[in-house]
């Protein structure tokens, strides 16, 4: 039995040291990963930037939190020369819009018509497109929020929605997802690269945050996972396809969605039906109704705890009744 | 729809020792003249004793109750599994393989090993020095092919996507081939709803014996399993391959007037099917749940004593 327990022992030792050899990033270091067609993720400043590169110029999704925005410009730059032409806010959390003004403002904005003065005075930034209840939120209108200063607002809020764009020979669909992580969500369809920017509807390295105070809701999260799956083309066996750039963790494609999908829907369900037994939180809490995804999900420090998203969706579930 | 014929897959004391025999005492090896060993640093076209290339048919009988039809539902035997991992399988219902996005998912590769299809190794090889940079597995269910890369580059970052077949690299180890895969999505690690996260790796040595080979899986998930998962297989080198098995899967509505999105599944305690083997193998359910201790050949006595101590179930008749 030594001799098994050597011989298994001894490969996973290889296994691990081989793991180390994977190309991840230094912290601090911002590599993009080419998704697909136009489309590339940048990881490590915040929560996962979507940047579309054409000859028109750089769409941006999401900023990240503004603590490595020179090294986020600097990727960009080694991508292309060409200028960001906007810049869109999937949700209002800092660590998607921390680096709005400071992305926004190394960009440019094309103006039509005939002006005054110098063009250029009013070419000096690029929109921010976010949904309104995002806007509201950063410009403090919606009270609870912390105010951000006025440069780091979006200057192109919607309502319904979807807003269409056509940058660098694609169109651009940004939609609307109501009442999922927050209130202002947004997903980002870039159709003819076929990826997906999902924000905080997706984050693949815990279970969905649903931020009650501002608007999000487990139903809201399910339908807005649900509307992904819906846009997702798989290209062979339920493989590759339309790739998703969430807002946390790897990329997804139909397949990744559909589990993570299943795993919301059964959790929503077990609560569900503990809810309906008259269950407190606590006796809830007690059944352990996440335990077979805690390993992959679930946390018991952090931001984003498994105690904190079965109190969300026991809340949500209450309020929805 | 057509579906691709069933995998299986097993873990069992029988397999763990199997790796600790393998190769120095495997009656294979005793019948076959042992083939040189390769330095890793030595470079320049692989001899034909250490070439995996040709077209592989899997012998058969290594677990053969799981393969073919497939596992009975709720029989975990022999599975290092979590807790978590039970609890997930117990709320699996086979039910969820209709619903349209899980028609045409296709076997992960640590569990594709044991698929009652060929197996064709190709070289893919640099064209100016001729040195091999890569192999290429390609397996006819589900039509996948795996490219092995044996020139030393790492793997991706962690935030890239993941395939059925995962990436792998390859290195000679002597005259073993081994390949260590990560990257791999979500799949089954026994089909009848024991589940492999995506945090799983897998280590691989293929050895070959003339015209036979022994593949060795090694599978790591710090999700589901308590310990590495461990399966054997053996291959024989085919002289005739005509024609090919496709898998051309097209989802469609299995189940007329369901609901759009719905997740079938169990609730907790609502599983109908949970001692459904325990009872026809006439064996404690505790047994039937799994466990690493279920994989070692100790194991055997605690059944003895659970069998004694407590009312056996009778099997069915």
């Amino acid at each position: 039995m030594l001799a098994i327990a050597a011989v298994v022992g001894a490969t996973v030792l290889a296994g691990t040291a081989l793991a180390q050899q994977a190309q991840n990033p230094a912290s601090g270091e911002i590599h993009p990963w080419h998704v697909q067609g136009n489309v590339y993720l940048l990881p490590g400043a915040g929560a996962n930037i979507t940047v579309q590169i054409g000859d028109q110029g750089v769409t941006v999704v999401d900023a990240g939190n503004g603590k490595l925005t020179d090294q986020v410009l600097a990727a960009i730059r080694k991508l292309t020369d060409r200028p960001i032409r906007v810049v869109i806010d999937t949700n209002s959390d800092p660590d998607h819009v921390g680096g709005n003004q400071a992305i926004a403002d190394a960009g440019i904005a094309v103006i039509g018509g005939v002006v005054a003065f110098n063009i250029e005075d009013i070419q000096h930034s690029s929109p921010i497109i976010a949904h309104e209840n995002t806007f509201n939120r950063m410009n403090g209108t919606t009270r609870g929020d912390p105010q951000w200063p006025s440069g780091a607002w979006p200057t192109d809020p919607y309502s319904v929605g979807p807003k269409k764009l056509f940058y660098n020979d694609e169109g651009i669909e940004i939609i609307h997802v109501p009442a999922a992580h927050t209130d202002g969500d947004s997903i980002v369809f870039f159709r003819r690269s076929d990826v997906i920017s999902a924000g905080d509807v997706l984050s693949t390295t815990t279970y969905p945050v649903i931020d009650l105070k501002r608007g999000g809701s487990i139903q809201g999260m399910i339908d807005g996972l649900n509307r992904l799956l819906d846009m997702t083309v798989a290209k062979q066996e339920s493989e590759g396809g339309t790739y998703i750039v969430p807002g946390h963790g790897r990329i997804y494609d139909q397949f990744d969605i559909l589990e993570y999908r299943d795993m919301v829907v059964i959790i929503r369900d077990r609560i569900q039906d503990l809810v309906k037994k008259n269950k407190t939180l606590e006796e809830i809490k007690a059944t352990r109704p996440t335990e077979d995804y805690d390993a992959r999900y679930g946390a018991t420090t952090g931001l984003w705890t498994t105690d904190m998203f079965i109190e969300a969706v026991y809340k949500s579930l209450l309020a929805a009744k | 729809m057509r579906r691709g014929m069933c995998l299986s897959r097993i873990a069992c004391s029988f397999c763990v020792l199997l790796v600790g025999a393998l190769p120095s005492i495997s009656p294979l090896a005793h019948a076959q003249a042992k083939p040189p060993v390769r330095s890793q640093h030595e470079v320049g076209p692989v001899p034909s004793e250490f070439s995996l290339s040709g077209t592989w048919v899997p012998y058969f009988h290594e677990d053969l109750l799981e393969r073919g039809n497939g596992p009975e539902l709720d029989n975990y035997v022999g599975l290092p599994i979590t807790d978590g991992a039970r609890k997930m399988a117990l709320s699996w219902d086979p039910s969820r393989m209709t619903v349209e996005e899980h028609q045409c998912q296709v076997h992960v590769s640590p569990y594709m090993n044991r698929s009652p299809s060929r197996y064709a190794f190709s070289e893919i090889r640099d064209p100016e020095t001729q040195l091999v940079i890569a192999l290429q597995l390609y397996i006819e269910n589900y039509q996948q092919t795996r490219t092995i890369w044996m020139d030393g580059r790492a793997h991706p970052p962690d935030y890239a996507p993941h395939t059925w077949m995962g990436f792998s690299t390859g290195k000679w180890e002597g005259n073993i081939l081994t390949v260590y895969t990560t990257h791999i999505k979500q799949g089954f690690i026994r089909r009848n709803g024991i589940a492999e996260s995506d945090r799983a790796t897998m280590v691989e040595h293929y050895i070959r014996y003339g015209d036979i080979m022994t593949h060795i899986v090694i599978i790591t998930d710090p999700v589901y399993l308590t310990e590495p998962f461990v399966r054997t297989n053996d291959f024989a080198l085919a002289q005739y391959t005509p024609g090919s098995w496709v898998y051309s899967c097209e989802p469609v509505e299995e189940l007329t007037g369901e609901a759009k999105n719905r997740v079938p599944f169990y609730l907790p305690g609502e599983n109908p099917f949970v001692d459904e083997f325990a009872k026809k193998r006439g064996i404690p359910l505790a047994a039937a749940m799994g466990g690493a201790e279920t994989m070692y050949p100790e194991y055997q006595l605690k059944l003895e004593e659970l069998m004694k101590s407590q009312t056996q179930t009778p099997a069915k008749k």
